[in-house]
């Protein structure tokens, strides 16, 4: 089953990034309050999904890490980023750095949400009952990261763009 | 027989017992001036009160051409005569000596009175300016809760299809936005489903964070009656303070902060797990059931006890209260909407009565309730961030409809996206794309969260605010024009009430000096900008409040507030009447939902619905396949931890909130004498065990900060739950040496120094009871009582620890026992 192990590898980095870029987005855009909120509550959703998979992995005999944590450097740059977004908070150009983010998210959460459902067609295939109420239980969220981050780029890009 | 009370020291007057299903009698509350006698009393003017959302109709008194009190109208179906305190002596702030006469233009830094041309022709000159370079979008509007439904309509036209912007936002924002999203989420379209006259009729009362006895007097007074009478109601409490609600509630529950959503939860658990569901009704009536009940599988009051800090065996009391009555009435308000996941724990409240079956007959449903006077109004006419009619943004046939009754091509009303919210409109304004803030009737400047930053905004020189008040406000100092108002009782109009009743509200005297009824300022606008329709011809083709009125029926026909069955004359003579109300329901509609929800349908419905815990929306198709044919929709949420948690440096929760006797920043309330007397400034609470431990006392000077301010007030120990703090929202710097905000070198005053600013994702309601705090003291009491009321939630403990709050021979108002004049006692007659 090298073919599902590779997928769990894969989906767990990915989540693993997705997780590590919401919290980073969160931090960049602390001047706009939802995305920062919104932003860190949708970081849990992928923690969790990386802590499930390295979970079911071991079952596979597949070792994988927990969530990413906040190591001291990467404090630092915590700090570093709110400060930078406190400082630009009267400037209107943010707003494009704000929707390339927003897109980035996206992009990530869509290969995600398309690792979940190949997983999801190989749990079927294989009869693998606890793969299967793995992807059906995190899937339902990845797609909800996307759903968001869509909306909040419709909402936001006619003021954005049209302001510059 | 007639007898007087100080109303200040007795809030809710005397008792008129009623049994349940009886009619509320009624009973006329009279206040006059001072030396003022019935008989001296020239005219009698009808009206309703604008000081909070209960809609209680009085006739307002004039003698000389000058007010000279105000009697409830006993013939009206809301209050039936009652009267609350900021009804018997809010208006005497009409005539204070410091309202607004003539326009104000800033010059040299400074605001100095100049003429209405001058002052208008600087407003359409930098409006012009704008959309010339900068386009419609650099340009927002953010109204109020207490205009008329006339003056949201004008300037919702004007603003979608005059300057064609998306940013037309109410403070409603901050009051009603969550009450709008849940009735949306669960029955597709907006619209209150009950009725007040359901108070009558309830077995059960469940208070969802509404603490009725200082929001919505008038309402408590009619519980109160109930209570006293044969086969009382039951009260379920959900509050973390003492209020007079919990005080006769059967279950009083006071749950940590931001929890509302795992005890709501727990509460839907019980009612499925014990089987006390009405499984025909969730068949014929709903979609969704199966996910809510595996979303609430795990939810048991044992799980939740620990989230929300509350015994488990008290959560199943409360779900046994609820779930084995046969008619439950629910009431919701800022406890909920102004908290963590508040449309997620709003809906869940409408859950629970889908399961349950108690929707739509007497007795039986759900309020979830305003806060402003008229922000339903707000709502319908599409100022609170929806279109007018409660017409959907991303449905096209609704706004080539739309674009009809205006006259205008589609494309001239933005929707590309939903219209701004106000928080959004802030930002656009910080960051620097919103060039333009028009404000009308209503403070930012005490009422938003994070004032510094709320102040550093407005006072940005690149961004230009005109604000529109009768006082010049912490607001309207900072602004650039400011326009005096006219208002309630120097101008006619209609406003509407939480449970939908429309009343009309006559001119009895004339404004000070240059002062102009809103509508006249928007119109007059409008004249000078020139907005035309697609033809040539004037956008706006009325003229003075009835035919705006007549406009805004055109504007409101078929969908579901409709007013065509309404005109001036009907409310002149028959006093409040419920909306729906048009050929079919000529006398007005007591409740929604009585049969199937037709407004949920896929091609009428006013939004397809949003994430509750995102807040992304969904698309048509999503909704159509969830819900083809316009079902009431179960929508479940999981809990999430609240964004801001106690720590070692600020270990309190902080919560905001209103009292009795003020409404929203004081404006009008802190004019008034018996009001402002009977709480005079700001205060904080603390619990007893909290304030043994820091080994403070009532009366002492404390200190509220938190990581965006800080406030001082004068501690009072109440019975609220430990752990939470709780400051009113209502204080702010007019009467002060600061003026706008705090002086250089004074403490702040104004609750929002700390509110933090997050807002719920689905409503875009700003979160005001969700932030934390320090609690220090500056200086020990000298002897002397926090300011605090004794009669209401921050009553003292001990009893005895402050002087009981009195208003005196100035306060004394009347009581004239009278029959409610309807054999029906619902709707108008």
């Amino acid at each position: 089953m090298n073919g599902i192990n590779l997928t769990l590898r894969v989906l767990h980095r990915g989540e693993r990034h997705l997780a590590h870029d919401l919290v980073t987005a969160a931090e960049r855009h602390r001047t706009e309050h939802e995305v920062h909120h919104v932003a860190t509550d949708l970081a849990r959703w992928s923690q969790e999904h990386v802590r499930r998979l390295a979970e079911v992995a071991a079952h596979h005999g597949v070792r994988l890490g927990g969530p990413p944590g906040h190591d001291a450097a990467d404090g630092v740059f915590a700090t570093l980023r709110k400060k930078a977004s406190e400082a630009v908070v009267h400037r209107p150009e943010p707003g494009l750095l704000l929707l390339r983010d927003l897109r980035e998210l996206h992009v990530a959460a869509a290969e995600n949400s398309l690792h979940w459902e190949m997983l999801a067609q190989a749990a079927q295939a294989s009869r693998d009952t606890e793969l299967l109420r793995l992807a059906s239980g995190c899937h339902p969220q990845t797609l909800r990261q996307m759903r968001w981050t869509n909306t909040m780029i419709k909402n936001l890009s006619p003021q954005i763009l049209t302001s510059l | 027989m007639e007898d007087s009370e100080d109303r200040i020291a007795r809030p809710w007057g005397g008792r008129t017992p009623h049994r349940r299903g009886g009619t509320w009698p009624a009973r006329v509350d009279t206040f006059l001036a001072d030396g003022m006698r019935p008989e001296s009393v020239e005219r009698w003017v009808q009206s309703a009160s604008i000081l909070h959302s209960d809609g209680d109709a009085m006739d307002i008194a004039v003698a000389d051409g000058r007010m000279v009190g105000v009697r409830g109208r006993d013939v009206d179906r809301v209050n039936r005569g009652r009267l609350g305190p900021k009804d018997l002596y809010g208006w005497q702030a009409n005539s204070s000596r410091d309202r607004l006469t003539r326009p104000l233009v800033r010059r040299g830094g400074r605001l100095v009175e100049t003429d209405w041309d001058t002052a208008m022709d600087l407003v359409t000159a930098r409006s012009r300016e704008l959309l010339d370079e900068r386009g419609p979008g650099s340009i927002g509007f953010y109204t109020s809760g207490q205009l008329f439904l006339e003056e949201y309509y004008t300037l919702a036209v004007l603003a979608r299809a005059g300057i064609g912007t998306n940013h037309l936002d109410g403070n409603t924002r901050l009051c009603t936005a969550t009450a709008a999203e849940a009735l949306k989420e669960t029955f597709g379209c907006d619209g209150q489903p009950g009725s007040y006259d359901d108070i009558d009729h309830a077995d059960v009362i469940a208070l969802f964070g509404h603490n009725i006895a200082e929001t919505q007097p008038v309402q408590w007074m009619r519980l109160l009656d109930r209570l006293e009478g044969a086969d009382p109601p039951r009260l379920l409490c959900v509050d973390p303070r003492p209020t007079r609600v919990a005080e006769h509630a059967a279950v009083h529950l006071a749950p940590r902060g931001g929890t509302n959503v795992a005890l709501l939860n727990a509460l839907l658990h019980e009612t499925i797990r014990h089987d006390r569901i009405d499984r025909d009704y969730i068949e014929a009536h709903t979609v969704g059931f199966d996910e809510l009940a595996a979303r609430v599988a795990g939810c048991t009051p044992k799980w939740a006890a620990e989230i929300c800090d509350l015994p488990a065996a008290r959560i199943e009391e409360a779900a046994e209260l609820v779930g084995t009555t046969d008619a439950l009435l629910s009431t919701v308000l800022q406890g909920v909407y102004q908290s963590h996941q508040a449309t997620a724990a709003a809906v869940q409240i409408n859950n629970l009565h889908l399961v349950r079956g108690m929707l739509g007959r007497p007795g039986a449903g759900v309020l979830q309730m305003n806060g402003q006077p008229t922000a339903q109004n707000t709502r319908e006419c599409g100022a609170n961030g929806d279109l007018p009619g409660f017409r959907n943004w991303q449905n096209d046939s609704h706004v080539a409809d739309l674009a009809r009754v205006w006259n205008v091509e589609p494309e001239t009303v933005p929707h590309y996206a939903p219209p701004t919210h106000a928080m959004q409109m802030f930002r656009y304004a910080e960051q620097g794309s919103i060039r333009m803030l028009w404000i009308s009737g209503t403070n930012p400047a005490v009422s938003l969260p994070e004032l510094a930053r709320v102040r550093s905004l407005l006072t940005q020189d690149r961004l230009f605010t005109v604000v529109q008040d009768i006082f010049l406000t912490e607001t309207a100092q900072l602004a650039d024009v400011v326009l005096p108002a006219a208002t309630w009782g120097e101008k006619t109009g209609t406003l509407t009430n939480a449970d939908r009743t429309v009343h009309l509200s006559r001119k009895a005297v004339d404004p000070p000096g240059e002062a102009r009824p809103d509508l006249d300022i928007f119109l007059d606008y409008a004249r000078r900008m020139d907005f035309r329709d697609k033809d040539g011809g004037p956008l706006l083709t009325w003229h003075d409040p009835e035919s705006a009125f007549e406009a805004w029926k055109r504007c409101s026909a078929g969908r579901p507030c409709d007013y065509t069955g309404l005109s001036y004359a009907k409310l002149q003579e028959t006093s409040g009447i419920q909306w729906p109300c048009d050929e079919r329901a000529p006398e007005g509609t007591a409740r929604l939902y009585t049969d199937g929800f037709a407004w949920a349908h896929p091609d009428v419905c006013e939004s397809y619905g949003k994430d509750l815990e995102t807040g992304a929306s969904q698309e048509v198709v999503e909704y159509r396949s969830l819900n083809p044919d316009g079902r009431a929709m179960l929508k479940a949420a999981a809990y999430l931890p609240p964004h801001e948690e106690p720590d070692e440096r600020y270990p309190f929760q902080l919560t905001t909130g209103r009292t009795l006797y003020h409404f929203h920043t004081r404006t009008k309330t802190g004019r008034a004498p018996q009001l402002n007397g009977a709480a005079p400034d700001v205060w904080v609470e603390v619990s007893v065990p909290d304030a043994d431990r820091l080994d403070l006392a009532e009366g002492d000077l404390v200190e509220v900060s938190s990581r965006r301010g800080s406030l001082r007030g004068r501690l009072r120990v109440t019975g609220i739950r430990p752990g939470l703090l709780f400051v009113p929202f209502h204080y702010g710097y007019w009467d002060t040496e600061g003026g706008s905000g705090p002086g250089p070198d004074a403490a702040g005053r104004a609750a929002n120094e700390t509110t933090i600013t997050d807002w719920d994702p689905a409503s875009k309601q700003p979160l005001f009871k969700t932030s934390t705090a320090a609690l220090a003291l500056v200086e020990r009491g000298d002897g002397a009582p926090s300011p605090a009321p004794t009669t209401t939630a921050s009553a003292p403990v001990p009893a005895g620890a402050a002087r009981p709050t009195t208003g005196g021979p100035a306060a004394r108002a009347t009581q004239r026992p009278a029959a409610f004049p309807h054999a029906h006692e619902e709707g108008a007659q």
